[in-house]
């Protein structure tokens, strides 16, 4: 039997998800940076040792996947703001969303040695 | 001459159109259990009939108790929205060789509404709304001894939204609404722009008014979830987006 009473919506709606999937890892990720930099006004030296902890290759990971979370939700939002204020962007929002995910494959692939190029150097030597 | 013509459509019914077709349906009864559960239907039938027809069979053949609404049967009076394949659809303008009739077709009733049985919404919220948003003329001044008349551009202006058969597949096809039902929801908001944007109508401040409020327009996220299901294709989300953009340029 179908576990199902899930809607299947298209493209507007998976972005959506998204969109607040995102929102709420990057809320996570402010949550946490703000507390680390709070943390300067408390020990400098104890700044500088929970900053040293992140200096992993699966912080570097995480790293990757926030630059992910945020670049979507900037384009996405970027998408909203046309859909909502340009009188042909509710016609146009699924050709929009596809721009969307080609800009940030583009970019995802840009960022990947500048993020990650430490941490592969770091696992794989050089 | 009219024998080779029956001879031709002998020969057509020969080879049977019909195919057998599962039939998955989310009955709910809730004299017999709180419940909802699905049970499974095998019908033969023609590939290009309606999944109207195929709810007729079960009805008229298998099951009686199978309960849903249809009225006209024919697109026009919004009664049988339900969700075919998970989207909302009405049932008389969903044909079964559309859906896939491979696989099982399932059918469950529209989703954010309280089900009264099977495929049986509560559709007052709905109607509520639809009334909170004043679907109706309003003019000031003296009535005109002759009709009002508009220019085929003022009439043109609205036209998308006149479409509407408050059958609430949009409503319901809505995540918003879906977590609160306070929300307008898309066919209050797009019968509120039929009015907004007619020249004829006075009442516009008064509905973008109501519109503004917490629950109105602004709770809106865009999914076009509403646009995807309308059976008259509405561009549902369009309307919402006008009447945004009304709220904040006062231009209508």
């Amino acid at each position: 039997m179908p576990a199902g009473t899930l809607y299947r919506g298209r493209e507007g709606m998976w972005s959506w998800v998204a969109h607040r999937v995102t929102g709420v890892l990057i809320f996570f990720f402010l949550f946490v940076h703000v507390l680390d930099t709070a943390l300067v006004r408390v020990s400098p030296e104890a700044y500088d040792d929970v900053v040293a902890t992140y200096k992993t290759p699966i912080v570097a990971l995480l790293e990757y996947g926030l630059v992910a979370a945020i670049l979507f939700h900037a384009l996405n939002g970027l998408r909203i703001v046309a859909v909502d204020f340009w009188a042909k962007g509710p016609r146009y929002q699924k050709q929009m969303l596809w721009s969307v995910v080609g800009i940030w494959v583009v970019l995802m692939v840009g960022a990947l040695y500048p993020v990650l190029g430490h941490a592969v150097r770091e696992v794989f030597g050089s | 001459m009219a024998t080779p013509t029956l001879d031709k459509v002998e020969a057509e019914s020969a080879a049977s159109p019909y195919i057998t077709v599962t039939l998955r349906i989310r009955r709910f009864n809730p004299e017999v259990s709180d419940e909802a559960q699905w049970q499974d239907f095998r019908i033969e039938i023609d590939p290009k009939e309606r999944v109207l027809d195929a709810l007729h069979k079960v009805k008229w053949d298998i099951d009686g108790t199978l309960t849903f609404r249809r009225s006209c049967a024919h697109g026009i009076c919004g009664s049988d929205a339900m969700r075919i394949n998970g989207k909302n659809r009405l049932a008389c303008k969903t044909l079964i060789k559309d859906v896939n009739p491979e696989k099982p077709i399932t059918v469950e009733a529209i989703k954010g509404l309280t089900v009264l049985k099977d495929l049986v919404v509560d559709m007052d919220p709905f109607f509520q709304a639809y009334r909170d948003v004043m679907p109706f003329l309003i003019t000031k001044g003296n009535e005109p001894t002759r009709e009002r008349l508009q220019s085929p551009e003022d009439r043109e202006r609205f036209d998308d939204t006149t479409k509407c058969i408050l059958c609430a597949a949009c409503t319901s096809s809505c995540p918003v609404f879906w977590n609160d039902g306070q929300y307008f929801g898309p066919a209050a908001i797009v019968n509120a722009h039929r009015f907004i944007f007619d020249s004829r109508d006075e009442g516009g401040e008064q509905r973008l008014e109501i519109l503004n409020d917490r629950d109105g327009v602004w709770r809106c996220r865009t999914t076009f979830n509403c646009t995807d299901a309308c059976p008259r294709g509405i561009e549902v989300t369009k309307a919402i987006q006008e009447v945004k953009r009304a709220l904040i340029t006062r231009r209508f």
